[in-house]
């Protein structure tokens, strides 16, 4: 198990580096100067070219990406073309805002989405799998920040049950915390509900004909033993992929729902970032995101040899 | 009193196509200890009859209708609560495919232990020692490294062993067993049947085998019941069964065994088949279920259909002709 930790780790390398190579190929790629940019309206070409040769900008395509490279495995992500401050330390301002919201969508999601399938696929076919179903095109269908936007009128303006907007450091207690998340993460998460509420109904379905489910009945179990232990064990493997590939879904809504609900996490920083055409920043922010993608997957295939014996690396 | 005894059984699904009757009005009984095999083809009602036992037909589509009385209780009148506390306990399965009827991601202890934790309220590690014990008792080699297996670690004769060391944790008074040595090979056939009555005669229990392999029933049923089309149409003490079966269908069947000795080269040599197949179970049939295949059958056989009459000495069969054919036989 160690070993095979090891060597998905090992694999995830090159797939890192290409991603960097990626990242890096983002300055080159996008249209637009940052020199510049970064000169603004006022200034003489011979003023952009100053400003090029100072961020390096003149050398060539290799030694700028080596160089680049170096110092992030030093940790070094760069200093802002706007802020003059070092990213990583503008980066970890911003990452605790956005990691609660990823974190508490997740939970949220597996604890209602999961249940919401099971209870799907045992009842197919009747009103209740119909009801859930529905409920879950419907909430696929409409946009984070609709969601938002709805769920904050009515809990937060109508009723004045949650706060409308903006973020409570964990450090300032686990309820306001807590308080300001709850609705950005049904906004940001319904989405993901809908998705793996539908992976989980269609993979029970399949395990609920299998012999083993028979034999499990013959032995007299109980209703909730059968299907949350004998079969959602067996139906894990698509459901956890799924709620590994949906982690991009959320990297993608948090830009938006921390724009609707206010909060001072890294979509902010990303968008204000992509406006300003401040590269540094965006190459930080989206190596982040890559990283945690690629992590987030190799827990996934970790999790696989947890929930399924016959799966071996 | 009887052990177990079936009256009027019927078991019938809502398809889109009408009412399939795949049991249909069938009645027997287990006496304690007692092995009762069930034969016939496939599709002829077999699995039903043994899955309505343990009510495990899905209702709907499915209804079971009819007397299921284990000892005195009928079984169609308890809640679906009681009835957990029956299967698996006091009735307990065996399938016909190992390989699919464990599950994979469990560990053989855990499934054979929790029968034990649910209905003998066994904690963990008394669940796991037992499942050691029966797992010893079925004769799987190093039980206490198996233990902690998973099925797929495991040969099917093996898993079919764990089946069994499965269904008899509890001590249970009635096994079913569904056809459960068709999927092995036939050397480990002749294993899983001496396995089960060894168990049998240890545990007390009475056996209800499911198959359609006639050397299977010779050599472990005392009685034998045949069915076809989901009706029962010949019961009979098992030597008595094979040394004057009286129904045609039953003749046919016996008849279909090749014999060791006899040569099936040459055109001549080959071997007796029941011409034509299962009639669909999907609206009544009028008269005898058989009449279609029958090479004896008349008109009287095609209008009324045979009562069960007796026919020896703790013989019956459903059919108008029976004492004819045996006498001219």
């Amino acid at each position: 198990m160690v070993s095979y930790i090891l060597r998905r780790v090992l694999s995830t390398l090159p797939v890192m580096g290409i991603v960097a190579l990626f990242v890096f190929s983002l300055l080159y790629i996008a249209p637009g100067d940052p020199a510049a940019v970064i000169a603004g309206d006022q200034a003489s070409p011979a003023d952009v070219e100053r400003i090029r040769q100072s961020l390096g900008l003149d050398r060539p395509f290799l030694v700028q990406f080596g160089t680049w490279l170096w110092h992030i495995l030093h940790g070094d992500l760069g200093t802002s073309i706007f802020t003059n401050l070092p990213v990583a330390s503008m980066i970890a301002q911003r990452i605790e805002p956005t990691f609660s919201l990823m974190a508490i969508t997740l939970v949220l999601t597996i604890l209602v989405a999961v249940p919401l399938g099971v209870v799907a696929a045992w009842k197919a076919g009747s009103w209740v799998d119909r009801t859930i179903m529905a409920f879950a095109v419907f909430a696929f269908s409409l946009p984070v920040f609709v969601v938002g936007y709805v769920l904050a009128y009515v809990f937060a303006l109508h009723f004045d049950w949650l706060p409308v907007q903006g973020y409570t450091p964990l450090a300032a207690g686990l309820w306001p915390w807590l308080q300001n998340l709850i609705l950005p993460a049904l906004a940001l998460g319904s989405v993901y509900i809908a998705l793996i509420a539908r992976i989980t109904r269609a993979s029970m379905l399949e395990v609920l004909q299998q012999d083993y489910v028979r034999t499990a009945r013959a032995k007299g179990l109980g209703q909730r033993n059968i299907l949350f232990v004998h079969a959602l064990k067996n139906a894990a493997v698509p459901i956890v992929t799924v709620i590994g590939i949906g982690i991009a879904l959320l990297i993608g809504g948090a830009v938006v729902t921390e724009s609707v609900f206010a909060i001072p996490g890294l979509g902010r920083l990303t968008i204000d970032a992509i406006l300003r055409r401040d590269y540094p920043v965006i190459q930080g922010i989206v190596l982040l995101f890559s990283f945690l993608y690629v992590l987030v997957n190799l827990m996934v295939d970790v999790t696989y040899t947890l929930v399924d014996p016959r799966i071996r690396y | 009193m009887a052990l177990l005894e079936v009256e009027n059984l019927q078991t019938h699904f809502r398809t889109p196509e009408g009412i399939n009757r795949a049991v249909d009005g069938v009645s027997f009984h287990v006496n304690e200890g007692e092995t009762l095999a069930i034969v016939g083809e496939s599709g002829c009602g077999k699995s039903v009859t043994s899955m309505s036992l343990m009510r495990l037909i899905a209702e709907p589509p499915g209804k079971i209708a009819g007397s299921i009385r284990f000892q005195g209780k009928d079984l169609l009148q308890l809640s679906e609560r009681e009835m957990r506390a029956i299967r698996g306990n006091d009735i307990s399965m065996i399938f016909q495919e190992p390989m699919t009827s464990l599950n994979p991601v469990l560990t053989v202890g855990r499934q054979i232990g929790e029968t034990l934790r649910m209905h003998q309220g066994l904690d963990k590690q008394a669940a796991e020692a037992r499942a050691i014990e029966m797992l010893t008792l079925v004769g799987i080699p190093e039980p206490v490294r198996r233990v902690r297996e998973y099925p797929h670690q495991l040969s099917g004769g093996m898993r079919q062993r764990v089946m069994i060391a499965m269904a008899l944790a509890c001590n249970p008074k009635l096994l079913i067993a569904d056809e459960p040595t068709t999927a092995l090979d036939v050397t480990i056939q002749a294993q899983i049947l001496q396995l089960m009555l060894d168990l049998k005669r240890r545990v007390g229990a009475a056996i209800v085998l499911i198959t359609h392999d006639l050397g299977v029933v010779a050599e472990i049923a005392e009685r034998v019941m045949v069915m076809y089309a989901g009706r029962k149409v010949e019961e009979a003490p098992v030597a008595e069964l094979f040394r004057s079966p009286r129904h045609p269908y039953t003749q046919g069947l016996l008849g279909a065994v090749p014999k060791l000795g006899s040569s099936l080269t040459g055109a001549a040599r080959r071997l007796a088949e029941i011409p034509g197949q299962v009639p669909s179970l999907k609206g009544r049939i009028e008269g005898c279920v058989f009449a279609g295949r029958c090479t004896l059958a008349t008109d009287l056989c095609r209008q009324v259909a045979p009562g069960l009459e007796e026919k020896g000495p703790r013989h019956i069969a459903a059919c108008h002709y029976a004492r004819k054919e045996a006498a001219a036989a």
